[in-house]
């Protein structure tokens, strides 16, 4: 018998497993809902005091009433068209200025201080003066949130442009490409996994700012729903609409999942 | 179209990176410029093709590239340069849809190309799917696309692995034989250099300056992997090479 045979023979252990992130189904889903149980629970129960928080079935229940009266609609719709129209018009502008800062140093030496200034300005305080400047109705609506979304969008957008692939430009410079073929089968295409992941936060800002744009003089919509509930204590219509905004918040992510995955598809 | 090159030299600020070089690129030959790392091979290349200007000397062409040709100097790059969001027919026609041709004419070209390069089932597979040698195929049959005048390219087997290597070298080969092209080619491997140039530019290291010129008369297709004759032509570059590639290599970087 050879030396190595008398050798105990152990099993090396297996030391690398961890901090891989894994997809998993249905967790999420689970999360939601547990918590909703328990307070479902808590509250029939009465260790959740009826004041402290409405009863998700009550909240259900509401929700149907709503949805039954038509009411439902004509609270989203109005909040929906604010959105869309206020967060493309924010969004495209802050896409344009923020490749444009990508592209020209000029504008990124003359912009990028006034972004960093307009930046931390909480935009609901300049709602009275979006007001006087557009009026009450719609326009100053579509304002704030078109503001509120901008700042982000920029910031993402020139950030975008700034990491595209430089050898890829000097590429397309070798081979004779003019400047706005460059731009546009290069450095857009090249910049949109930054620009999509910077409008998932923009169009998040989006819906707060539409809630706070409602709270002030809206007849109709999801902000003006939850803040005449809100003044009357009425929990169950208030969490009624705090569950349509976080429904919205889920759609426009999954919407921007969807586009990744349709218009990055080339990604590694 | 032959080039010139006339008392080229290069500064990066402070650094001292290119001295007094002059060199003539003939019409139909392979020009292979070596040296040790850091010697500003890459950089002399891309002063040939315009992507920077000189400091001091300058870049010449002498006559006037064939008409049919689309962008004279072209170049092939160590990373391939491919847009990763379009396919491998994407991305030959990125080279030619800023020139005035027909859609038809366009698409002989792309299946010309192609089919010189073996690639021709793939042209619908996008960059991730491909290999580093497949991409380096796609990125030749691009650069074929244009009918340069010259090709630039830049240490373009270096990302490879080395039976990878081999395989594209013969294409070359293959290519070259079929249709002979000028080429500027920047290695540090002295197996490619002796394969392919029918010159080989030794550079000293930094600041880089001519040391020797090697001209190799066997044509390329008798230059076979393993073949003795090369080897010792290898072992004279080594030789030329191996002193400054140690002091190189010792000296501290200040970028």
């Amino acid at each position: 018998m050879s030396e190595s045979e008398m050798k105990q023979a152990k099993k090396v252990t297996f030391r690398g497993g961890g901090f891989i992130t894994q997809r998993k189904r249905g967790v999420g889903v689970v999360v939601f809902v547990l918590l909703i149980l328990l307070a479902e629970w808590g509250t029939r129960s009465g260790v959740i005091s009826a004041l402290t928080l409405p009863r998700p079935s009550d909240v259900a229940a509401t929700f149907g009433e709503l949805y039954a009266s038509g009411l439902l609609f004509k609270h989203l719709i109005p909040s929906l068209t604010r959105l869309v129209i206020g967060a493309s018009m924010g969004a495209v502008i802050g896409i344009s200025v923020g490749v444009l800062i990508g592209l020209f140093s000029l504008a990124r030496a003359g912009l990028v201080p006034l972004v960093a200034a307009i930046f931390p300005i909480p935009k609901i305080a300049l709602l009275p003066l979006f007001v006087i400047w557009f009026g009450i109705d719609e326009a100053s609506k579509y304002a704030l949130i078109a503001f509120g979304t901008f700042t982000p969008t920029v910031v993402a957008a020139y950030a975008a442009v700034d990491n595209v692939d430089r050898s890829l430009i000097r590429m397309g410079q070798s081979f004779g490409l003019g400047w706005w073929s460059i731009v546009s089968k290069i450095v857009l295409p090249g910049a949109m996994p930054g620009i999509l992941s910077g409008l998932r936060v923009s169009l998040t800002i989006a819906i707060i700012l539409l809630v706070a744009a409602e709270m002030l003089g809206a007849e109709y919509g999801i902000g003006a729903y939850i803040l005449e509930a809100g003044s009357l204590y009425d929990l169950e219509r208030l969490f009624a609409g705090v569950v349509i905004l976080s429904l919205l918040g889920v759609a426009v992510s999954s919407a921007i999942a969807a586009l990744e995955r349709r218009v990055l598809r080339w990604r590694v | 179209m032959d080039l010139r090159l006339d008392n080229i030299s290069h500064h990066y600020g402070e650094t001292e990176v290119l001295r007094d070089i002059s060199l003539e690129i003939p019409s139909g030959q392979i020009v292979c410029l070596v040296g040790p790392s850091g010697c500003g091979k890459s950089t002399l290349l891309r002063l040939i093709g315009g992507l920077e200007e000189p400091g001091g000397g300058q870049v010449l062409q002498l006559g006037d590239a064939p008409e049919d040709c689309l962008n004279p100097l072209t170049y092939i790059f160590q990373d391939f340069a491919l847009l990763p969001w379009r396919t491998v027919r994407g991305n030959i026609a990125l080279a030619l849809e800023d020139h005035r041709m027909g859609a038809a004419a366009r698409d002989d070209i792309i299946a010309d190309v192609l089919a010189r390069t073996k690639l021709s089932e793939f042209a619908d597979a996008l960059p991730k799917q491909l290999s580093g040698g497949m991409k380096q195929r796609v990125a030749i049959a691009r650069a074929l696309a244009v009918r340069p005048a010259v090709m630039l390219m830049d240490e373009p087997l270096s990302a490879l692995d080395s039976q990878t290597r081999e395989l594209l070298m013969d294409d070359l080969v293959g290519l070259w034989t079929r249709q002979p092209f000028t080429a500027v080619y920047v290695t540090h491997n002295l197996a490619e250099a002796v394969r392919l140039g029918h010159k080989i530019v030794v550079l000293s290291r930094r600041p880089g300056q001519i040391r020797e010129v090697v001209t190799l008369d066997t044509p390329l297709t008798d230059r076979a992997y393993g073949d003795a004759a090369l080897e010792e032509q290898q072992q004279y570059l080594w030789g030329l090479m191996r002193e400054e590639a140690a002091a190189a290599d010792a000296e501290l970087i200040h970028v």
